[in-house]
């Protein structure tokens, strides 16, 4: 068996209506089934009517709270390139920050794409900036399922301490059966 | 099969907090619970509303708060186990019942049982409090302060296994003593998800049956006063409860406690503590509470004996901090008490803030990462908004072909509609309470002479507008009210509501509008029109604008 993580500390940022509950009982299912004590935290309610959407999960030996401490991330995941901006204040020194190339307008907002961007890269090699949305809507035909391919390729590329194979089981257990078959595919998509 | 009702005692499963409330219930063979949607407590209804045709157990979306918790009480008389479920405001508005349910009980403990053999009725009652306004306008209300005013038993879990624990606890001190009893979560809890060990389902289908009994049921003198001191009695004996209960624990602490500080806390606060004590790599003596009300007071007592200084951590008002504080000068005279001067009474509490409170007492420093200030960025902030597509949007542009907006005030109330006041939309002048927008525009109406439109869902109307509108009638003044009929109650996620059988224009006809219109928003010329014409005149005026949600038109 694979040593145990005595920690580990991810915060999902977007907007509402890009899927971060579900991104969040995956992962709890996840961890649950790989042996570790888990905790999350989300809001329900009006603020997911289109406004920022930030979830935590922590996963371990021994977790107390839900909520990620300010400097204690391990992973930063960010949906929208203007969310994952907050991410900041869960950083470290060595946080990885998984961004999805996905730009959704502020109304009456100050960042251009390009503005968020260059913030972003001022992380150099704590970003990887990926085009989930844009990939998982060629391919797919549905940007929605952007969060599934980044917590996909999260676990393939071991920026999460969760087996792709055990992730795909929780995919299979929470996605309702009707939208199943355009989860796994999205899921394979991050493997190739 | 869902999950939620996997019969495998010992057997984890990942539940949010509400589900584990739900679960709680199912443990303990609730037969009877209402509901009205408000977040963070929305789960609970929308678990049961989707459970009730797969197991025996009755469940509604009452019109109200009030109404829900009447309900519930009137199946708990009838000997079944019931459970309201609501956010904190709706404890507002069924405090009126509540408080004479404390006195009457389900039954009264000076009476022998009646003869249908032992009385099993119970009733519950969760109120979600939304520490930080997650999901809430109005007020970061602390309903702790009901507690005392109703006298009702209240404990406050911290996470999802106490979510579920604490909610058979209370069943079951509800059965014993035959008393309501108060679950308060935090939308930290009720939003929090984690492993939760299952116990075994108690599912059956059962008939109440009211016995006659004016003794027990009738709130007047002079068996008021007996009813009173009949509940203060049994908060004594609840409070002996409370003072032997496991859910009020004293974490142990083997090492030596530095500079004899130790902590006092409940509910989500102490993950916090844990959680800053673990990064701090300290161990202090906590005293965790399980109880708000009543209050194990000897533990307490006992817990603060031996200390110098004690940090109380709790959310919102100091409840317990004064509580320590009276407790301490017989005991413990000289015991330095921290609290609110370490510890805000705005907002949520985080870990972090928990370790800058111990540094504070320790007169030591502890830095906390700011990777932020590093790279200087300004974070957007992205608000809430209206759908694309909502049918408000037809509103609010009818009203700009038909009016001034300096001109007008705009009333708003508790919905979707409440992002009307959200810049550039900017149509929202007040904005309190469940009806107040109708409430408040009578007596601005009364007061001056400015044109009024105040908004108003369908749900909300049903839920407290109509008092507010037939005393606009009754007392004469003319506000316009427009009555957003979109069908559902969308901003809570789409619970079934009066609506479906009572069509609203009957209602506002029969309490005495004469001026009314129904109108779909989509036939703009129409409805600018409407809002000139009804803006005249000398009478109440309503205009209910029927294009349904998006969602609800995609069903």
């Amino acid at each position: 068996m694979a040593k145990k993580i005595n920690q580990f500390n991810l915060v999902i940022l977007g907007t509402g209506g890009q899927g971060q509950i579900t991104l969040l009982q995956i992962l709890a299912e996840t961890a649950l089934r790989e042996g570790y004590d888990v905790k999350t935290s989300e809001l329900h309610g009006l603020s997911q009517r289109g406004g920022s959407v930030e979830v935590h999960i922590r996963f371990g030996k021994k977790i107390y709270s839900p909520l990620v401490s300010q400097g204690k991330g391990d992973l930063i995941l960010g949906l929208e390139i203007q969310e994952v901006l907050s991410g900041f204040n869960f950083a470290k020194k060595n946080t990885i920050f998984l961004v999805n190339n996905y730009f959704v307008p502020i109304l009456g907002g100050e960042f251009s794409k390009e503005k968020a961007l260059e913030i972003l890269k001022q992380l150099k090699k704590s970003l990887i900036l990926v085009e989930a949305s844009k990939i998982c809507q060629e391919k797919l035909g549905k940007e929605i399922l952007a969060g599934i391919y980044l917590i996909s390729l999260a676990s393939f590329k071991k920026l999460i301490p969760l087996k792709p194979e055990s992730i795909l089981k929780s995919i299979k257990k929470i996605i309702p059966e009707k939208y199943l078959e355009l989860n796994i595919k999205a899921f394979n998509l991050a493997k190739s | 099969m869902e999950e939620i009702l996997l019969n495998k005692p010992g057997k984890k499963i990942i539940l949010l907090g509400n589900e584990a409330i739900v679960r709680g219930a199912l443990e303990s063979g609730v037969n009877f619970v209402s509901s009205y949607p408000g977040t963070p407590a929305s789960d609970i209804g929308n678990w049961f509303f989707y459970l009730r045709e797969k197991i025996p157990v009755y469940f509604e979306w009452s019109t109200n708060e009030k109404v829900a918790l009447e309900a519930a009480i009137g199946a708990a008389f009838s000997g079944l186990k019931s459970m309201a479920a609501m956010k904190n405001f709706g404890l507002n508005v069924c405090i009126e019942a509540l408080v004479p349910a404390m006195y009457t009980g389900l039954q009264s403990t000076r009476r022998p049982l009646t003869k249908g053999g032992p009385f099993k009725g119970a009733l519950v009652l969760v109120v979600a409090d939304d520490v930080g306004c997650w999901s809430s306008a109005q007020s970061e209300q602390n309903s702790r302060a009901y507690s005392y005013l109703a006298h009702i038993p209240t404990l406050e879990p911290s996470d999802p296994q106490e979510c579920k624990d604490f909610t058979k606890l209370a069943f079951q001190i509800s059965e014993r003593f035959r008393t309501p009893v108060l679950i308060r979560p935090t939308t930290r809890v009720t939003h929090q998800r984690a492993p939760v060990k299952l116990g075994k389902l108690k599912l059956a289908l059962k008939r109440g049956k009211f016995e006659k009994d004016p003794d027990r049921f009738v709130t007047m003198l002079p068996r008021l006063f007996e009813m009173k001191r009949e509940l203060l009695e049994k908060v004594e004996k609840i409070k002996k409860v409370s003072e032997n209960s496991p859910i009020n624990f004293v974490v142990p602490c083997p090492s030596p406690v530095i500079g004899q500080l130790g902590i006092i806390t409940s509910g989500i606060p102490y993950l916090h503590i844990l959680e800053a004590l673990n990064e701090l790599r300290l161990k202090l003596p906590i005293l965790k509470l399980g109880f708000f009300y009543p209050l194990p007071e000897e533990k307490i007592k006992e817990f603060i004996k031996k200390l110098k200084k004690v940090l109380i951590v709790e959310e919102l008002e100091p409840y317990l901090e004064k509580e320590v504080e009276r407790l301490a000068k017989n005991v413990n005279p000289k015991l330095k008490i921290f609290g609110k001067n370490l510890i805000p009474e705005v907002g949520e509490l985080k870990p972090e803030m928990v370790i800058f409170a111990m540094a504070k007492i320790q007169n030591s420093k502890f830095k906390i990462q700011n990777y932020n200030s590093k790279f200087k960025i300004k974070i957007p902030k992205r608000f809430p908004r209206l759908c694309s597509g909502c049918p408000y949007w037809l509103v609010l542009s009818a009203i700009e072909k038909a009016v001034n907006k300096k001109e007008v005030i705009f009333g708003g109330d508790i919905g979707c509609y409440m992002l009307f006041g959200r810049p550039p939309l900017d149509f929202q002048d007040y904005l309190f309470c469940m009806g107040s927008s109708i409430g408040i525009a009578h007596g601005i109406k009364k007061a001056t002479k400015q044109k009024l439109i105040t908004f108003i869902g369908d749900s909300t109307f049903f839920h407290a507008g109509i008092p507010a509108l037939i005393n606009a009638v009754f007392n004469k003044s003319n506000p316009l009210i427009i009555i957003l009929n979109n069908q559902t109650t969308a901003m809570t996620g789409h619970q079934p509501y009066p609506g479906k059988v009572i069509k609203i224009e009957d209602i506002v006809s029969a309490c005495g509008v004469k001026n009314l219109k129904v109108i779909d928003q989509g036939n703009q010329e129409e409805f600018v029109k409407a809002v000139k014409e009804f803006l005249e005149k000398d009478e109440v005026s309503v205009i209910v604008a029927q294009r349904p949600c998006i969602f609800v038109a995609k069903k």
